[in-house]
This record gives structure tokens, C-alpha cells and sequence, in this order.
């Protein structure tokens, strides 16, 4: 079956992809060298680290949790239905891909801040504030991460088969029946790389985090904030925060991809 | 770096010349030209660009280019290199992080102080009246995160005053606490007197005397590898002026001492 030649890689792509790989792997490498690793022990077992690995992993993960209540539905929609203005409802929905997390930050305040259309019915009505919550990082998160679900979702709704929910359908299944058990089994593995990428994204997020939740220790210092802090004052601590980041990261995407995406490549 | 620095002087080079050509040269010897790059703590904004203005008004070769941002990351992003012809530093260790590193063409001189005040949305909706509220836990507050220069002068006059702060949120810098005021999502924040200045009828202030103890001095010095040296120091003269004094009076700062 093998051609001659095939798996080899034509130099005018294998120069353009050895740059890419160098400049994506470089700054990870200069971590690396630059780490403080004689204090390292100390740096990590640091007041805060701990808790704000916590913190983010376990506001991420709920972030996560909610795209994908609220998102999958919403990529359904996206792909599946015939609803009007679907081309401007999924231009609407990924605008968080491209706004600057800072901006989204200040558009929760106006939405779900004291003063907020949203927040101020919620706090007279319930006597709940959003904003320097716990709950306000996994809004922040939710709110810029999402959007990587959605597309994932629908891209993999796009590519599935629409003959196998057309048989779902002839053979009596409505059509919430047709999505819980043909539709959802089908683009799974689009869910969990869509999944991932949402997780990824809420795990560095910024931005969105320190304007809309602040930054306290223990309730809404983040690993990113904790990592921009530590920069304005001990850089090596800074270099020990991002490499706990880029560990964790690592361990998971390797462990995910083995488990759930290993499909993607034969 | 060292393209960027490349390009700032071949622009310096193209702007010399074609100044040269254009007026003759007695022009170009006479005031500073060029492109000059400030980098100046985020607090300067509004009063470092109006005097820039003017010195761009004074000098039509001149082109002047702020970075402003948290002095601690300015100190980084120098001793990183960055092609800067001046710095102006919120606090003194934030210079010293640059002097440290040997990067400074001559000893950094106090240009003016900074006292810390309390802002409050317009109307006041928490009530606050001194610095003993930062430690009532109904409030929504914001400090600045300790190692912030902001964050340093909230701790100094928190100690001073035996007050426990119970804040939530500590701030990245104290535009960013000023920020959340103005958008009314904190009750009071601790600010700098010129940040209160500069915000306008949304945010106002409240001065405490426990300020008095965490004076915040601010110093400027022409870097060592200024691409523009001439400029730099006509922009410090600028500064160090009874017109750049009045501006920054203007602006809710103080005379140094």
C-alpha cells in the first residue's frame, strides 16, 4: 500500500514546521533552564501555591462542567436546527473568542456587578453579589472558555453522519431520543477534545478573572494571577508557579488524549 | 530586543536626516528630535502625555512615546533590554531594580510624591469616612496586592494605624482598584490622591492623615542605553521645571520635600 516516498516531509514544509515547533517549544525550554531548582522544594511548599493550584484546577473543572451543560445544547442548536439568524446567533456566541478577556471582564460587571442589569435584581432579590466570588472565577472562566466547546461541538456535529439520526427518526425516535442516544455517542469525541480545549482555556484564564472575581487569596487568586503577582516582585517564584502550570497541564492534555482522543490519530 | 533597538535608531537616523534636509541643520542642534521613549509608572498617565504634548509642541522633530504600566514591570521590562530613554518609578525599590542592574546614566532624582486617599463612588453608597472602615467586613474593598508600590504604602499605613484590612480583592495596580470605583462594584478603594484627581465626578476622594506615613517618592533618571539621551533630558527638565511642578500639582500630586 505504501508509496515511495510517503511519510516523507517536502522541505518547504518541513522548514516552516521545524520554526513552528522551536518557537512553541523555546519559551517552555527557557522555563526550564531559568527555574530555580535548588530552592524549588521551598518555592513550591510557598504560602498560596497550594492553595491557588487548588483553586484552579477546581474552578476550571466547574467552568468546564457548565459548558458543557450549557454548551453542547447550544452547538446542537448551532448545527442541527433551522432556527433564523443561526449564521448571527453563532457569530454572537463566539465574540468571547475574540474579545479581549480584560474587556469581558468589565462586561460581567455591567451585567452581573452590584450595579449590573442582571446583579442589582439578584441582590435585591436574593442577597447575592456575583463579583470577588469564587462563583465570579468560574463565570469569568466559563464565559471565555466556552466558546472553544461550542465550535469544537458543532464542528464535530458537522462532520458526523446525519443518515444515522434519520434512521433514529424512521424508527420512531423523537428527536430529544434521536440526540441522547445516536447524536451524543456519535460526536463523543468531539465533546472531550472540545472539552479539553475549554478546560485549557479556563486553566490560563486571565484577563476576565482578575477584572470581574479581583484577587484574594484563597477564594479567587488563580494560578495565572498568583503567576503575574509573583512577577511584579520575585521572578523566580513567578518561573516555579508557571512551571507547577505547565506540569499540570501536560499531565492532563497526555492523559486525556490517551484515554479519549487517541481516535483523532490511526 | 536588540532588533527593536536597531529599528529605534535607524528611525532616529531617518528623522535626523530628513530633519536636516528639510530645515537645515542649525534646527536639528538646536532642540532635542527624534523619537524619545518614556517609560513611566501608570500613575503619570494623564500628566506625563500633557507634557509631552507640549515638548512635542516645542520641538516639531520630536517624537515622544509613553509605555506606562505597573513600575514594577517597567523595572522588569528594562532590565530585559527594552530600548527605553527614561524612567519614571512610583517608588524608589522599583528604581533600584534598574540601578541595580547598572542601567542608569546619572544618580535618579525625586521628582515628586504621591500620599495615598480613599476612593469612594460618587454619593458615597458604603459611608465610608476614614481608614478604620477598610477593616468592616460588610463593605466590598479593594487594596492594591502587597507587591505592588501601592500595595507596599496600603501595608505601611495599615500598620501605622493597627488597622486589620479585611479587603476583597487585592489589586494587580491601583488603576485596576480605581477601575472597580468607578464601575461602583467596590465600596472604597486605596488610592493615590492623583488617581482620585484623574477619575473625575464618578470617584471621590477621602484624605486620611495616616497617609502621612507612607509618603510615596517618585524618581526619574535618563537610562544609560537611551537611544536619545538629548531628548530624555530635555523631557527630565521638563519635569523637574516650575511648569512640569504645576502640572503635576495640577494632577493631585505633591511637591517633593
Amino acid at each position: 500500500m505504501s508509496r515511495p516516498g510517503a511519510g516523507r516531509v517536502p522541505l518547504p514544509l518541513a522548514v516552516p514546521a521545524a520554526l513552528a515547533v522551536a518557537f512553541l517549544v523555546l519559551p517552555l525550554v527557557g522555563l526550564l533552564v531559568r527555574a530555580p531548582w535548588s530552592s524549588l522544594g521551598e518555592q513550591l511548599t510557598a504560602p498560596g501555591v497550594g492553595q491557588a493550584l487548588r483553586l484552579s484546577l477546581l474552578s476550571a473543572t466547574a467552568a468546564t462542567a457548565v459548558s458543557l451543560v450549557l454548551g453542547v445544547p447550544l452547538a446542537w442548536v448551532l448545527a442541527r436546527s433551522r432556527i433564523r439568524g443561526r449564521t448571527v446567533l453563532r457569530a454572537l456566541v463566539t465574540v468571547p473568542l475574540v474579545l479581549p478577556p480584560v474587556v469581558g471582564g468589565v462586561a460581567l460587571f455591567l451585567v452581573l456587578g452590584r450595579q449590573g442589569i442582571v446583579g442589582s435584581w439578584l441582590e435585591d432579590a436574593f442577597g447575592i453579589t456575583v463579583p470577588f466570588t469564587t462563583a465570579a472565577v468560574v463565570v469569568a472562566q466559563t464565559f471565555v472558555a466556552m466558546p472553544f466547546l461550542v465550535v469544537s461541538v458543532e464542528g464535530a456535529l458537522r462532520a458526523a453522519d446525519a443518515r444515522f439520526e434519520d434512521v433514529a427518526a424512521t424508527l420512531g425516535a423523537d428527536r430529544w431520543t434521536t440526540f441522547r442516544r445516536v447524536t451524543l455517542p456519535l460526536v463523543a469525541p468531539g465533546v472531550a477534545a472540545g472539552a479539553v480545549l475549554c478546560w485549557a482555556r479556563a486553566l490560563g484564564e486571565f484577563g476576565a478573572t482578575i477584572t470581574f472575581a479581583g484577587n484574594f487569596p484563597g477564594t479567587t487568586q488563580t494560578m495565572p494571577t498568583a503567576v503575574y503577582l509573583a512577577l511584579q516582585s520575585e521572578p523566580e517564584a513567578a518561573v516555579v508557579l508557571s512551571l507547577v502550570l505547565l506540569a499540570v497541564s501536560l499531565a492532563t492534555l497526555l492523559l486525556l488524549r490517551d484515554r479519549w482522543l487517541g481516535r483523532a490519530t490511526p | 530586543m536588540r532588533v527593536a533597538r536597531l529599528l529605534t535608531g535607524a528611525v532616529l537616523a531617518v528623522a535626523l536626516t530628513s530633519c536636516g534636509a528639510a530645515d537645515g541643520s542649525e534646527d536639528a542642534a538646536e532642540g532635542p528630535s527624534g523619537t524619545l521613549t518614556v517609560f513611566a509608572a501608570a500613575s503619570l498617565t494623564d500628566v506625563f502625555t500633557e507634557l509631552g504634548d507640549r515638548l512635542e509642541q516645542d520641538n516639531p522633530g520630536l517624537d515622544i512615546r509613553f509605555n506606562f504600566a505597573g513600575s514594577s514591570a517597567l523595572a522588569t521590562q528594562i532590565v530585559q533590554g527594552a530600548p527605553a530613554d527614561l524612567f519614571a518609578s512610583a517608588n524608589p525599590q522599583q528604581m533600584a531594580v534598574v540601578t541595580d542592574a547598572g542601567l542608569e546614566a546619572g544618580e535618579p532624582v525625586v521628582f515628586t510624591e504621591n500620599v495615598l486617599e480613599i476612593a469612594v463612588p460618587a454619593g458615597n453608597p458604603g459611608g465610608v469616612t476614614g481608614l478604620a472602615d477598610f477593616a468592616d467586613p460588610d463593605l466590598v474593598l479593594s487594596v492594591c496586592a502587597a507587591a505592588v508600590p501601592c500595595g507596599a504604602a496600603a501595608a505601611e499605613v495599615f500598620e501605622a494605624a493597627g488597622i486589620t484590612p479585611v479587603p476583597d480583592t487585592e489589586e494587580e495596580d491601583v488603576r485596576a482598584g480605581l477601575t472597580k470605583v468607578q464601575l461602583g462594584e467596590v465600596d472604597a478603594a486605596l488610592v493615590y490622591a492623583s488617581d482620585v484627581r484623574s477619575a473625575g465626578p464618578d470617584v471621590e476622594g477621602i484624605p486620611f492623615p495616616e497617609a502621612e506615613q507612607a509618603i510615596n517618592e517618585y524618581p526619574l533618571c535618563v537610562l544609560e542605553d537611551a537611544p536619545n539621551p538629548a531628548a530624555a533630558q530635555a523631557f527630565a527638565d521638563l519635569v523637574l521645571s516650575d511648569e512640569g511642578r504645576a502640572a503635576l500639582a495640577d494632577a493631585g500630586f505633591r511637591p517633593s520635600s
